[in-house]
């Protein structure tokens, strides 16, 4: 039970890092700033929910 | 005897009182409004960091209080320092994307620079907050932490009073000055936030330049987060009176 409630990767290994060029980072880093980055962007796009009553009081 | 008395002298109480009324008025502290500008995701990061720096303080006080042995020894003091280490990556996940949100916006305009910068300091203090914890977890990761990070603090010369494989001065600074500093800083952010209003997008600047109108002056920040009026001549954040222009609108 408390093996199938575990982490979906395991975690528990030694860090995977990306060499390029005179960049050296851990691919959970990278993942994490590309996730940021997406999160960025669908911030800006996604339209905002507006609630009914709102569009009333709109002069 | 004359028939009036002398003024009062002011009490030093009073002076700061009404100095913090008049700068912090109280209906600006929670407004009912918001400007129509905000209907935006962008504007949720820095709320979101504000929430999770709030599990960040309930969990490290409940780890602080059972001690540095309770979240290796006990599940559920390993869950609480689960919890610990999650919310502090969400804070800075929303933090910097936060930072990025403001910075593309150039939300230091309309003499909101003192916003800017305490935000800007609130993430150089986060960042030693956030390393301390990783020495404080009394394992070999921060041992490992430890021992390697301490060559860069004697190259800076600080290593005599910083020294990181001090366990107690390490513990220390995580859970109080760096946490007092953070919290202190981001009260001054937010507190800076209400006196001069949300920063309108660069559209509705604009506009208001093209109206003749002043650089957003506190007077008018303040209009931002007042009542609603419906007729687009006040409440706007510094958007000119008349005609109230698309997107201008007050939202409740």
């Amino acid at each position: 039970m408390v093996r199938d409630m575990a982490a979906i990767l395991n975690l528990n290994t030694p860090a995977h890092v990306i060499h390029f060029w005179v960049i050296q980072i851990t691919l959970a880093n990278l993942l994490v700033i590309i996730l940021m980055i997406v999160v960025f962007a669908l911030a800006i796009l996604l339209p905002f929910p507006r609630h009914d009553h709102d569009q009333g009081s709109s002069s | 005897m004359s028939a009036t008395s002398p003024p009062a002298r002011k009490s030093w109480t009073v002076t700061v009182r009404e100095k913090a009324v008049a700068a912090l008025p109280p209906e600006t502290m929670f407004p009912d409004g918001q400007p129509a500008y905000m209907s935006s995701w962008i504007y949720v990061f820095g709320v979101l960091s504000l929430a999770s720096l709030a599990i960040l303080l309930l969990t490290g006080t409940i780890l602080a209080l059972k001690g540095p042995m309770w979240w290796h020894d006990d599940s559920i003091g390993h869950f609480f320092n689960s919890l610990h280490m999650w919310a502090v990556e969400l804070f800075f996940f929303f933090m910097v994307i936060h930072l990025w949100g403001k910075y593309w916006m150039a939300a230091w305009r309309g003499g909101r620079a003192r916003v800017w910068m305490t935000g800007a300091i609130t993430f150089v203090i986060a960042i030693p907050c956030a390393l301390t914890g990783y020495v404080s977890q009394q394992n070999f990761d921060a041992q490992w932490i430890s021992t390697q990070a301490k060559d860069a603090m004697n190259a800076a010369g600080i290593g005599s009073f910083f020294n990181l494989m001090n366990f107690g001065q390490m513990y220390s600074w995580h859970i109080l000055l760096f946490p007092v500093m953070v919290v202190g800083v981001v009260v001054a952010h937010v507190l800076l936030v209400r006196h001069h209003g949300i920063v309108p997008p660069f559209a509705l600047d604009d506009q208001r330049f093209a109206a003749g109108g002043a650089p957003e002056p506190s007077a008018q920040a303040h209009a931002t987060h007042a009542q609603p009026t419906g007729d687009g001549a006040s409440g706007d954040g510094g958007i000119p009176a008349s005609p109230a222009p698309s997107g201008t609108e007050r939202e409740q």
